[in-house]
């Protein structure tokens, strides 16, 4: 019955425990514990609490960005201005802060600059029907040439001694107020992604934008609203990041975008859209955060870890083709 | 025809409309010397943008050419820091450009990745690579030889070589792309990839000779560079990638693939070069470069889509009339 080229078919369907146990999820997760394992028996100082909590800023704000990354790629569309964003809004959050504003006054600027940003991909994209790659090289250029402009070589430093909380400060213990944040996106995105109409409308737009128009989806109104998203959290993101380091440049958060898509494609999210899951972003983010961790306790200079980024970014993606190349012949 | 032919004409306008602005502020920007400066000034980015354009006609894109240039320039100061002779360099970065255009080209052919992913990884590590063979280190001026440095910049005829290299390979890309099998085969692939793979055309290899391509000008773009400025480190022409998508997208080459010309992706990158050019000029501090090339890719791929856009087929008449 089946011929070399015919498909196989099953005598009957896998079980969801075994489909479970061979996801990519599950994968993560023995790479995760792996990680873990052999970082703690390379260095003494692994598994102090501390360190831990202190390495757990490697990936969380990278994270809260690619939570909402995801459920962009998984609906077929990129954003690569995150890091532009974060650094446009970090710029707004200097300059209101020179002119005397409080803390509150600076977070709701920069959650409104994110927002404003992400609102200006999703409008170009969405209404306007442009391809998301070229117009986010755009706004990846335009908004952190503002910042350029704004700043030159200089930097903005002295943020309120109550702005420091958000990068800085502690909830519990060693728990760090950027973890919580970090959990909380993580439930909320999974929520939003796994449990509601919006979630399935992002993967049915995924797999077939005009096939869930005729569903009577509007498309183009949730494109938007990820994008709204995505600048959000980027907004999120720059507060932390910024309140972390306490000063503002212009060159702030570059790079971001290429570790974020990275946590996104190693969590399991199709770049072509249309699959993914929020636990395997949070998997990856977790990897990632562990891997970088203890690369920097090994002494790795940081552009030696942005090399295995990238070729982490590549293997997770052609090893999975390749194997399935091999074993097809 | 008849559209591709005005938007060019459009862009050579709106080059003159900035010129004449340009000169009636300040006339010597429009001499004859300095706008041979000017261009000489933009040719790496017009290199490097004929290279892109190949690679954008195919539908992929290319986001690693400004590490591939470092890398490959670094590669070229190296040699010359060992004695190799300048030919020897010249041959070397432009293989070892074509090489790392083809790694980018292979994971595209034959795997399929999608190319923004397989370049944006290959960027970091191309640059990173730069790191590891230097440890960081500057190779400067007074490490370099004289007729290693000297050669970009030997005039010939009133223009440096360096412009002559790019005069010479636009006019090899423009018999590329119209006269050639492969040139045409670009188009092809980016236009229709059903239809090209009816006529014979592999889509894959295609893509892989523009990687290749786009590989090796940017190798050969490395050394001119790291000669030009006489300094090579990890960071040279960090984000160049933009303007180089940039230039393209000025240029009218669509992103989605299978159009554009050469004369407009020259013109995208004449296009940036005088606004580089002009803001010290003009006394605009050079920090609004990059927020003016972000506005300008803005501002031409809305212009380019409401000129192409292609009409959606109506299924429903009835429901349509009634919206």
């Amino acid at each position: 019955m089946t011929t070399a080229t015919g498909r196989h078919i099953p005598d009957r369907l896998t079980s969801p425990a075994s489909r479970a146990l061979k996801s990519w999820e599950a994968l993560l997760l023995i790479v995760a514990i792996a990680i873990f394992i052999v970082n703690s028996m390379a260095s003494p100082y692994f598994l102090d609490p501390w360190n831990l909590s202190d390495a757990s800023f490697n990936f969380t704000e990278k994270a809260m960005i690619a939570f909402a990354m995801a459920m962009l790629v998984i609906s077929g569309e990129i954003d690569l201005s995150v890091g532009s964003i974060m650094a446009l809004t970090s710029t707004v959050m200097g300059a209101a802060m020179t002119a005397g504003a409080g803390t509150p006054t600076l977070v709701a600027l920069g959650l409104g600059t994110g927002l404003l940003c992400g609102a200006f991909n999703g409008l170009l994209v969405a209404r306007f029907g442009l391809p998301s790659i070229v117009v986010t090289i755009g706004t990846m250029s335009l908004f952190r040439g503002i910042s350029y402009i704004v700043l030159g070589d200089g930097a903005y430093t002295g943020y309120p001694a109550g702005f420091a909380w958000f990068g800085q400060g502690y909830v519990w213990w060693v728990i760090t107020v950027e973890l919580v944040i970090f959990a909380l996106a993580a439930l909320a995105f999974g929520i939003l992604l796994h449990r509601t109409n919006f979630g399935r409308m992002v993967y049915a737009i995924g797999n077939n934008a005009t096939a869930a128009r005729f569903s009577g989806i509007r498309v183009d109104r949730i494109r938007f609203i990820l994008f709204l998203l995505t600048g959000l959290m980027s907004g999120i993101a720059a507060i932390c990041l910024t309140s972390r380091l306490g000063s503002t440049r212009p060159s702030i958060a570059s790079g971001f975008e290429l570790e974020v898509v990275t946590i996104v494609v190693l969590g399991g999210v199709s770049i072509l859209g249309g699959s993914g899951s929020i636990i395997g972003v949070v998997l990856a983010a977790l990897v990632m955060g562990l891997v970088t961790f203890g690369l920097g306790l090994l002494n790795v200079p940081g552009i030696v870890m942005s090399i295995i980024v990238g070729a982490l970014l590549i293997a997770v993606i052609a090893l999975p083709r390749l194997w399935s190349m091999l074993s097809r012949k | 025809m008849s559209i591709l032919k005005s938007r060019e004409a459009i862009l050579a306008l709106a080059i003159l409309a900035l010129l004449a602005v340009i000169a009636s502020r300040f006339p010597a920007f429009v001499s004859p010397a300095n706008l041979a400066r000017v261009l000489t000034d933009t040719s790496p980015l017009i290199l490097l943008a004929l290279g892109q354009m190949a690679v954008i006609l195919t539908k992929c894109i290319d986001l690693s050419v400004a590490a591939n240039l470092a890398l490959c320039g670094m590669i070229a100061a190296l040699m010359n820091g060992a004695g190799v002779p300048l030919p020897m360099i010249l041959l070397a970065v432009v293989l070892l450009g074509a090489m790392l255009g083809a790694v980018n080209g292979l994971l595209v052919w034959k795997l399929g990745i999608p190319s923004i992913v397989v370049t944006l990884g290959t960027m970091t590590i191309y640059r990173g690579t730069i790191f590891l063979l230097t440890n960081g280190a500057w190779i400067n001026a007074h490490q370099m030889s004289a007729g290693f440095k000297d050669f970009p910049r030997t005039v010939i005829a009133g223009l440096p070589v360096m412009t002559w290299i790019a005069l010479a390979i636009i006019g090899l890309v423009a018999i590329l792309m119209g006269r050639t099998p492969l040139g045409r085969a670009f188009y092809a692939v980016g236009g229709n990839a059903h239809a090209a793979v009816y006529t014979g055309i592999s889509v894959g290899r295609t893509q892989f000779a523009a990687f290749v391509l786009a590989g090796a000008l940017a190798g050969l773009t490395g050394y001119l560079w790291v000669a030009r400025y006489a300094v090579a480190y990890v960071d040279i022409a960090g984000g160049f990638e933009l303007d180089v998508v940039a230039a393209c997208v000025i240029g009218g080459i669509a992103i989605a693939g299978g159009s554009g010309s050469v004369a407009g992706c020259v013109m995208g990158a004449l296009f940036l070069g005088i606004i580089k050019n002009a803001l010290p000029v003009v006394g605009i501090s050079p920090f609004w470069q990059m927020a003016i090339s972000g506005a300008a890719i803005l501002i031409a791929i809305a212009f380019n889509a409401t000129s192409q856009r292609a009409p959606g087929r109506i299924i429903l008449k009835q429901a349509e009339h009634r919206t």
